[in-house]
């Protein structure tokens, strides 16, 4: 929503001054403003931060580090906060509604737009880090836009891959991932053969469940709703996809329709599951534990991007993390500048890097970053967010979409036909009543 | 004649002084400047929430935007949803089963426990246990126990060949409801049998003697004398504990999420993703006042039902 006010408007009306000034010839001058961005944090500021809680111990260790590291050339005192995945949301929510609580949170999806009012409009950092970070990835830019107020900053997305056993795939006779859908279907069916099965969550799991779930039903061009957030879900490609993903759950290892997100890490590392859907943060695992069997894994684990379905293009979903200001908070400066300086190059990489890339970035500039490189098994971490879609896609990011989504419409979708209990056709019909209550006028 | 002393003008009216320690004697003043910190708290604890819970019900309210009256329109538009209808079935079904076997096997922990034993006290205090472990912790425990994957059932019956595979305990509908089950049935137990045992403790043994004398079976004794001096503590427990099982969210929110789809979201859980994770306040508050006639429903069968003192008595009802 456009909420704007007298002091708004002379801002805009100051940058519209500026902007003709610049275009009038100075060239230089630009792309010096471009990169400048001045934000002095008021006096005596103390900041109040809450973050996800980290799934790799190198994401929260560079944080602290980093925050350290503020507060030193700042003299502003932050205090972090973390907050187990599921509980984020919630809280984020509660602090957004009474009117008190942190002063930025790092939340998730669309949680900007169900309570823009709320936020603070940080379109002045988020045009300078999009100037001085050659541009933010489209999927970003919905992400923090609402009219013509930027309510939210991406910080990253903790990217889904495919995760799979080499060794494994090879004993099937697959030397290399598929690329499409029926090879993943006949890679499927020879690693159940063999048994070592694939598996994907199928519970009410917030990341896996609805990053795989959303990218089937897409790639075969089904939507829950077009460009003008009408509810078509019921459609024949919506019902393709149910046929498929059913052929997909038979050559599955028993027990995911109970998954949770952290079902198919645990399964994977006990050496149980061949192929699955999932963050870096199994290979991080691996890679770090002091268990020598489970190290050894690591060198086996690679990971692909999801196949191309029948639309032709790639049609993933990632967690996002916005970073959010709230309006009740008595440092907007010192905020702003926080969450400026945490996208900053001298920050950014070393965090990305300590993680191994489990926060893929939301900024072209750092596709560039040696840790895309360094080890191949990284590299397709670093496509994330340039591929992906939003949540809500086609439609708009809103009450509606984080209703649907909150309520697993998609996922469940999936599950009743995988379960036996709903046939494609039900399932999908089922799934555009149940949406269509959230997108009702 | 003699001369009545009167009193120098302006003390026949109590000075302010006066009246306030007359006020203090009072007993009905006192007892209401008493009761004023626990209505106090009951009102801003309880009748607040309450009252704005069953407001928000009525509106359209979502997280970060205040709402507009809307009438009936969130329960109607929840008459029509499948989810919201299979949550009321999940949770009259979880409740009713819950309870039956809380209650039985409580009943029969008690009457076990009533006996003389040696290390009674230790005995008593073990049982108590599975209440005392915060219920996340125990939910988090019986997670693992049901996991489709790590089982420990799974593994001993696999292991002592009465199986060949893994139990699906949590990724089949109907297995999923008696899995969660088990779980409040385990952590529900304990509350059960103490009070019963503090019920049965109440009982004069005199009364056993006499029915002995009178020549009654155990069952007779159990059945009419045990039962209905019983009943009295029986009603209580039972209100409370359909109480705390229909309105339970930790166990499910931390074992399924209300998984296998939907297969086992109950009124509190679907109310919570409804209004916090959803951001629609409004309908998840219509979901928890929902539960407010079921809840008054069962509380007066089992605490007027149950209490029925002539039929205790040995006498017909009215």
């Amino acid at each position: 929503m456009n909420d704007f006010n007298r002091r708004d408007a002379l801002k805009i009306g100051a940058g519209a001054v500026a902007g003709a000034a610049v275009a009038a010839g100075a060239g230089e001058a630009q792309a010096q403003a471009a990169t400048e961005l001045k934000l002095t944090p008021e006096k005596g500021a103390k900041l109040r931060v809450l973050r996800p809680s980290k799934f790799v111990q190198g994401d929260e260790t560079l944080w602290l580090e980093n925050t350290k590291k503020y507060t030193q050339q700042t003299g502003v005192e932050v205090r972090v906060d973390s907050e187990g995945w599921e509980d984020l949301r919630p809280k984020a929510a509660v602090a957004a509604n009474v009117g008190r609580g942190p002063d930025i949170v790092y939340a998730w999806y669309d949680d900007a737009h169900q309570y823009p009012d709320k936020l603070v409009n940080l379109s002045d950092v988020y045009n300078y880090l999009d100037k001085k970070y050659d541009g933010w990835y489209d999927v970003a830019k919905k992400f923090s836009t609402r009219g013509r107020n930027q309510i939210s900053v991406v910080l990253g997305s903790p990217g889904s891959k495919m995760v799979y056993r080499k060794s494994h795939l090879a004993a099937a006779g697959f030397s290399s991932f598929p690329n499409n859908f029926p090879g993943l279907l006949e890679c499927c069916k020879a690693l159940k053969a063999k048994g070592t099965p694939a598996g994907f969550a199928l519970g009410n799991a917030v990341g896996d469940a609805n990053g795989w779930c959303h990218w089937i039903v897409w790639s075969h061009g089904g939507r829950m709703v077009d460009e003008k957030d009408k509810v078509v879900i019921d459609s024949p490609e919506t019902v393709k996809a149910l046929e498929y993903v059913k052929q997909l759950y038979d050559t599955f290892i028993p027990g995911t329709l109970s998954w949770l997100d952290p079902s198919n890490n645990k399964v994977f590392l006990d050496g149980q599951l061949s192929l699955t859907n999932n963050g870096i943060s199994v290979y991080y695992a691996a890679k770090n534990s002091n268990d020598p069997k489970i190290k050894e894994m690591a060198l086996d684990i690679e990971h692909a991007d999801y196949p191309i379905g029948p639309v032709g293009r790639p049609t993933e979903v990632n967690l996002t993390v916005p970073a959010m200001v709230f309006r009740y908070t008595k440092f907007p400066n010192a905020a702003k500048d926080y969450i400026r300086f945490m996208m900053e190059k001298e920050q950014y990489e070393p965090w990305q890097t300590a993680s191994i890339g489990y926060f893929s970035h939301p900024l072209r500039a750092y596709e560039k970053s040696s840790i895309w490189t360094v080890d191949p098994k990284h590299t397709p971490y670093r496509d994330t967010m340039k591929n992906m879609l939003w949540p809500s896609y086609a439609g708009s990011l809103g009450y509606a979409s984080a209703g649907v989504l909150a309520d697993f419409v998609m996922v469940n979708m999936i599950a009743s036909v995988c379960s036996g209990s709903k046939t494609p056709k039900e399932a999908a019909a089922e799934a555009q009543k149940r949406a269509e209550r959230y997108y009702k006028v | 004649m003699t001369s009545v002393p009167t009193a120098p003008t302006g003390l026949g009216v109590l000075s302010p002084r006066r009246s306030l320690a007359d006020m203090l004697d009072d007993r009905r003043v006192l007892s209401f400047l008493f009761m004023l910190p626990a209505v106090g708290i009951l009102l801003t604890f309880l009748a607040y929430p309450l009252g704005l819970g069953v407001w928000l019900a009525f509106t359209d309210t979502r997280i970060g935007r205040a709402g507009v009256f809307i009438g009936l329109d969130n329960y109607i538009s929840l008459m029509g949803d499948s989810v919201f209808l299979l949550s009321v079935f999940n949770t009259i079904f979880y409740t009713t089963v819950a309870t039956i076997l809380k209650f039985g096997l409580g009943l029969w922990l008690a009457l076990l426990l009533n006996n003389s034993m040696p290390f009674k006290a230790f005995i008593r205090a073990i049982i108590l246990l599975p209440y005392i472990i915060p219920t996340v912790l125990s939910a988090i425990a019986f997670w693992w126990i049901f996991d489709a994957q790590f089982s420990i059932i799974s593994w001993a019956l696999v292991k002592f060949g009465l199986l060949d595979r893994y139990i699906d305990f949590l990724g089949e509908p109907w297995n999923a409801r008696w899995s969660v089950i088990a779980a409040n049935v385990w952590r529900g137990i304990p509350f059960v049998a103490i009070c019963l045992l503090a019920g049965l403790q109440t009982i004069s043994p005199s009364l056993y003697e006499a029915a002995a004398l009178d020549g009654a079976t155990s069952w007779q004794r159990f059945r009419h004398v045990t039962v209905p001096m019983l009943m009295p503590i029986l009603s209580i427990v039972l209100t409370f504990s359909v109480l705390f099982t229909f309105t339970d969210f930790q166990l499910i929110y931390a074992i399924t999420r209300g998984g296998p789809v939907n297969a086992t979201h109950l009124m509190a859980t679907l109310a919570f993703q409804r209004a916090i994770p959803g951001g629609r306040l409004g309908e998840g508050a219509a979901i928890a006042v929902a539960m407010i006639p079921f809840l008054v429903c069962a509380t007066v069968f089992s605490y007027y039902g149950l209490q029925r003192r002539k039929w205790q008595q040995g006498s017909a009802d009215d």
